[in-house]
């Protein structure tokens, strides 16, 4: 019986080899996740963008980059004891850009006052093309006594703007709105 | 010893001659006998070839006409996810393994498996996936609905039914491998002396990659089921996007394991295709060397092409025209195989028993699958049929006819050397017309639904593709009862035990041990003194 013997250990050498060939195939799957995560960093594929924007900032294509119009900032005040006005006087940007700016206003009473802001447009067609996306008119302003604050207006000029208008002037006035104060004083 | 003879006839290879061993029901629970062993794995997959078959034939009867009339879309799902595992891990694989236990000690002149108490265990593994398996139709929320690939996200969003198939998979995976360590260790150690490798029978040879095929590839299915498992209940995120995982990823791991399966799938069966035709073509195998080399470059090949089976999902270019082109590499081997037969039949002195009918429709089929996989391995073109029934149609022509065709050819070759009885050659006749013609009928449409645009694995349809899905209904239930044929013709042989006696060599052409040296049908214990191979 030397023989069977021998065939028999030399069987159950070959199922251990096998059966670690089966183990390290089992960890091979588990591997296969880092390096399917490090192949597809490499490779870039989890970028959703197109080859080579990934890492910039998304660019407009609406963005009329042959000229460029000159934004004018205006402020007033009417009976309203506010000092009100833009960061900047003027900006210039391409049409289609988005812009912002700042405005700072002031109460200089010592009790809360509302406001509101309506705009105007220089020349007045600029309006059918200014497009504001954010801004401080489109609701009633309260400052409490003596606050400052700063405030944004967010906006595109259309591409599709005539091209003989090479300047807009965007003007706000503050108007004091009568009785929103005496709601706000109580409430 | 090889010469004993059983004819005390109570069952098929029911020898309870010269050994205590239990009788009855305990004789198959226990017995550790390849051939005891090798016929349970037949039995069991015929089995779950009918249970598969029936969910096939109720998808076929839905899809009959457009609308909804039978099944809800969410049974249907369930329909075709567990028609396509119990076909592939519970009907074609099995049945290779039965042959593997049947025939490769006797083709290799050794007295059984190597490990013959574990070859008991891999089998007995298999009923209990299967029951698993199947009563997952009966919790809550149903069987699993994810397709055969049990693909992320979904496989992670459904019910308890998945639990029970990823738990059957894995004792599915665990039977494989413990099979294929069992083959590799026969086929290695256990040769009669004399048998150089390069001697081998084709059959062995296609086993022994099958066998390295499995143990490479069924732990990595075992990897991405487990990596499922854990994200479904303890909290990781391999495939779960939400937690940063990829699923994605999921279908990577899974074709790493799944391209090389449709190999395993195969391979035995270009192995019985190799023995049925030199037998019945009465020339030895064209090219044998070749014939090696040709299944070992498939089988390396296999594991650098699985992304095929995933062009859509967003690989960069360069990874598409790899896989394009490394896919349509395997149709060179695959080429020299067919090749190979033909040549081996050329001048031949044929005739054309059952098994080679088999084997020639086999070639005459599968040869149509793989051009329509060349077709789909074309990058563009796939991108146009990914999930329609032109691939339905393909892997059909390919596992069906394919393997099961070689299923079928092997059955008959090698059933008079197993029962000791010849079957009925009119009715295997009959099986094959009817097979071929029910197969072409049934899936022959599918490739102009596809072609037209039919997606897959959905239970309706627009009404302009239902002719068609008429047609391949038909030609599916035509087929299926077919398949009650080949089972009187079995039953007949193996428990009836009615027909003609078998020679211990009824084919004139073969020429391996089994026929050589062994009569019909092969004693229980055979080969106890190995024979010398010139």
């Amino acid at each position: 019986m030397n023989a069977p013997a021998a065939a028999s250990a030399s069987n159950r050498r070959m199922l251990k080899k096998l059966l670690v060939v089966a183990l390290g195939m089992f960890g091979f799957g588990f591997a296969m996740v880092p390096f399917y995560n490090k192949l597809c960093e490499v490779a870039g594929l989890r970028e959703l963008w197109q080859p080579g924007e990934a890492n910039a900032a998304a660019v407009n294509t609406q963005v009329d980059l042959t000229r460029k119009v000159t934004i004018e900032f205006d402020s007033n005040v009417r009976m309203l004891p506010w000092t009100f006005k833009p960061m900047a006087s003027s900006v210039e940007v391409h049409p289609g850009e988005l812009t912002q700016m700042m405005y700072e206003v002031k109460n200089t009473l010592n009790e809360p006052v509302t406001g509101q802001a309506v705009p105007s447009y220089g020349p007045r067609q600029a309006a059918l093309y200014f497009n504001k996306l954010q801004c401080f008119c489109f609701t009633q302003q309260t400052l409490a006594a003596g606050e400052v604050r700063q405030m944004p207006v967010v906006f595109v000029v259309d591409p599709a703007l005539p091209k003989d208008i090479g300047t807009i002037t965007l003007s706000y006035t503050f108007f004091r709105v009568d009785g929103a104060d005496r709601k706000a004083a109580k409430g | 010893m090889s010469a004993v003879i059983d004819t005390h006839g109570h069952g098929h290879t029911d020898h309870d001659g010269h050994e205590h061993h239990p009788s009855g029901l305990m004789r198959w629970v226990t017995t550790t006998n390849h051939k005891d062993i090798g016929t349970m794995y037949l039995w069991f997959s015929f089995t779950m070839l009918l249970i598969g078959g029936v969910l096939a034939l109720t998808i076929r009867a839905e899809l009959f006409e457009p609308g909804l009339q039978i099944v809800n879309p969410e049974f249907f799902n369930q329909l075709t996810t567990m028609h396509g595992l119990i076909m592939v891990f519970g009907a074609i694989m099995p049945a290779f393994v039965g042959f593997a236990n049947w025939q490769i000690p006797l083709m290799i002149g050794a007295p059984d498996m190597a490990f013959a108490r574990m070859n008991n265990w891999s089998f007995w593994l298999l009923p209990v996936a299967a029951l698993l398996l199947i009563s997952s139709f009966f919790v809550p929320g149903g069987a699993p609905a994810a397709g055969w690939t049990i693909y992320a996200p979904l496989s992670l969003q459904m019910g308890p039914g998945m639990d029970l198939g990823i738990f059957a998979l894995h004792i599915m995976g665990a039977s494989s491998i413990m099979g294929s360590i069992n083959i590799i260790t026969t086929i290695l150690n256990m040769r009669a002396p004399g048998m150089t490798l390069m001697k081998m029978p084709m059959f062995v040879w296609t086993w022994l990659i099958t066998a390295y095929l499995l143990i490479a590839v069924m732990p990595v299915l075992a990897g991405a089921i487990t990596m499922t498992l854990t994200d479904r209940h303890f909290g990781t995120s391999f495939f779960n996007a939400a937690g940063g995982g990829d699923p994605v990823m999921f279908q990577h791991i899974f074709w790493f394991f799944g391209h090389p399966e449709v190999y395993i799938m195969i391979l035995p069966a270009f192995g019985i295709i190799s023995q049925v035709i030199p037998a019945f073509a009465r020339k030895p195998l064209f090219g044998y060397a070749s014939m090696v080399y040709a299944t070992s470059s498939i089988a390396i090949l296999s594991f650098i092409v699985w992304a095929h089976h995933m062009f859509t999902v967003g690989l960069p270019t360069a990874g598409l025209l790899f896989f394009m082109y490394a896919t349509m590499l395997i149709a060179v081997p695959t080429g020299v195989k067919v090749f190979n037969w033909l040549a081996t039949m050329w001048q031949g002195s044929m005739t054309f028993e059952t098994p080679m009918l088999f084997a020639v429709g086999f070639i005459f089929v599968f040869t149509m699958g793989g051009f329509t996989g060349l077709m789909l391995a074309i990058m563009p073109v796939d991108v146009q049929m990914q999930d329609t029934y032109y691939v339905v149609a393909h892997f059909h022509y390919v596992l069906v006819a394919g393997s099961l065709f070689a299923i079928f050819a092997g059955t008959y070759f090698w059933i008079p050397k197993w029962t000791g009885i010849m079957y009925d050659e009119t009715l295997g006749k009959w099986h094959f017309w009817l097979s071929l013609v029910f197969f072409n009928v049934t899936f022959f449409p599918m490739h102009f639904l596809g072609l037209a645009g039919m997606p897959r694995r959905i239970p309706d349809y627009a009404s302009q593709f239902t002719e068609f899905n008429q047609i391949a209904s038909v030609g599916a239930f035509g087929f299926g009862l077919t398949q009650l044929l080949f089972l009187y013709i079995v039953l007949k042989c193996s428990v009836l035990r009615k027909g003609e006696k078998a020679p211990a060599r009824p084919w004139e052409g073969a020429d391996t041990l089994e026929w050589t040296h062994l009569p019909s049908p092969a004693p229980y214990h055979s080969f106890h003194e190995q024979p010398e191979v010139k």
